[in-house]
């Protein structure tokens, strides 16, 4: 493999990658939280039409709705999205449903009695969430959120069935220039790899840091345990959390 | 461009072909996934860390790279190796591969939360392993693991979509196609995203109804 590949495909792929990785995520979070939130809201048809969308989204599949905001959204609607926004849209509303998920259930395992103090001391609901729920709940929320971080890395593999010149799309490249199948696609999952390892320890240093900010004690060391994926220490919990994020996270 | 019905119906019999192949790749699939896993979990549980260490750190590695990439590695770089496929047969290994690694985490929970008692009941009633394993442990710990693993075959189901890069003609697949035939790509791939809500949803209400059935 020449530097000009390196320079030309590979690099400028990894950072697309990194780009799809960063927008895409941020879109998932800002949903997972909006919607996550609706979903523990006082009025049924909030609850309703959060649940729907949940159900929804995680019902249909990414790649599916990838091509469909590529390829129907612009004929349909008249507008054309460019690739790349097209692509972060539908990675961004599906991993947000399965985040959502995440939030909800975080805020529900919020003791009851924190709720009531709130109700109590006579806080608005914006008070109760944004004071008393939510720095209780994201601690809980960022080991299935790294989870899904990982999940949602992979996912940005599938741009380049769109054309999208990410990571994977540079192999494919690179593999009809150089005809050496078995070492660009071995480069490319380690590249891959690196970057999902790189994701694991930010959100655990991220989990360190909201730990300590309710005086919660976290385990020491970020290369104590070299696992990628988190889990709970209790194999029924393991189990539970396997079945209720739908298995992605 | 608005919505035509008899676009519709002229891509139905395509889409009952997708729909049959998708279904076929998500039952092969699924039987690799849990016959691959189970030997995970098994090898992980050597006595000797030479087999934990390289099982951990395949398994790992696997899990943790996209299954889009896998899929080219398998179409690509078998046939250099003299090994032949079709592209569905690729893809479905790849997919049982990929999600061994998922099911072999759902194993592991599911014979470590059957509670220590047990084994201890076992070994005092000088049970041999094969029966610890058959009568005590395995029917146990099955139980706890069934909705779990529901959940990864829907997740494989709303994985092989993917194949339509290694030219496999399930539903995405048949969609693209009628889509290049007839220059309408809104009617099939609409029908395509509902049929997937269509078949996940009551698959997903399936499996929560196991889950309160099966655990506890």
């Amino acid at each position: 493999m020449t530097t000009g590949l390196w320079q030309h495909w590979v690099l400028p792929g990894i950072w697309i990658t990194v780009q799809l990785t960063v927008y895409s995520a941020a879109l998932a979070a800002a949903v997972a939280f909006g919607v996550g939130m609706a979903r523990t809201h006082h009025l049924r048809i909030v609850r309703f039409l959060a649940g729907f969308y949940t159900e929804i989204f995680r019902g249909t599949s990414a790649v599916v709705l990838m091509f469909w905001m590529f390829f129907v959204l612009p004929l349909l609607f008249g507008w054309q999205l460019v690739p790349m926004w097209a692509a972060v849209l539908a990675l961004g509303l599906s991993y947000g449903a399965y985040g959502a998920e995440v939030v909800r259930g975080a805020l529900n395992s919020v003791a009851t009695a924190q709720r009531e103090a709130g109700v109590a001391l006579s806080f608005t609901p914006w008070q109760r969430m944004r004071l008393i729920m939510l720095p209780q709940a994201v601690p809980e929320m960022i080991p299935p959120f790294s989870n899904l971080l990982i999940e949602l890395l992979k996912g940005t593999a599938l741009v380049s069935l769109l054309g999208i010149a990410d990571t994977s799309f540079a192999a494919y490249l690179v593999r009809l220039a150089t005809q050496e199948s078995a070492k660009i696609y071995s480069i490319s999952l380690v590249i891959y790899f690196v970057l999902a390892f790189v994701l694991s320890r930010g959100m655990r240093a991220l989990e360190r840091k909201t730990k300590a900010n309710i005086g919660r004690p976290s385990e020491p060391g970020l290369l104590r345990n070299l696992s990628l994926r988190r889990s709970s220490d209790d194999a029924d919990e393991r189990l539970k959390d396997l079945t209720e994020t739908g298995g992605v996270a | 461009m608005n919505w035509d019905w008899s676009a519709v119906g002229d891509f139905l019999p395509r889409f009952w072909d997708g729909v049959l192949t998708t279904l076929e790749a998500v039952a092969l699939g699924s039987v690799i996934s849990f016959a691959v896993g189970l030997v995970w979990a098994f090898a992980y549980r050597a006595p000797t860390r030479l087999v934990r260490w390289p099982v951990g750190v395949v398994t790992e590695f696997i899990r943790n790279t996209p299954l889009l990439v896998q899929l080219f590695f398998f179409y690509y770089v078998l046939p250099e190796w003299g090994i032949e496929f079709s592209a569905l047969t690729t893809g479905i290994l790849a997919i049982g591969v990929h999600y061994s690694t998922y099911t072999m985490q759902v194993y592991r929970a599911g014979i470590e939360a059957v509670p220590p008692g047990q084994w201890e009941a076992a070994t005092a009633l000088s049970l041999p392993t094969r029966r610890t394993w058959t009568a005590v442990i395995l029917p146990q710990a099955i139980r706890r693991v069934v909705p779990a693993l529901g959940n990864y075959v829907i997740s494989m189901l709303k994985d092989t979509p993917m194949f339509i890069g290694i030219g496999v003609l399930e539903m995405l697949g048949q969609a693209r196609l009628q889509g290049a035939d007839t220059f309408r790509y809104v009617e099939p791939l609409t029908v395509v995203g509902v049929a997937f809500i269509v078949i996940a949803y009551p698959a997903s209400l399936l499996v929560r109804a196991l889950e309160r059935r099966l655990v506890r």
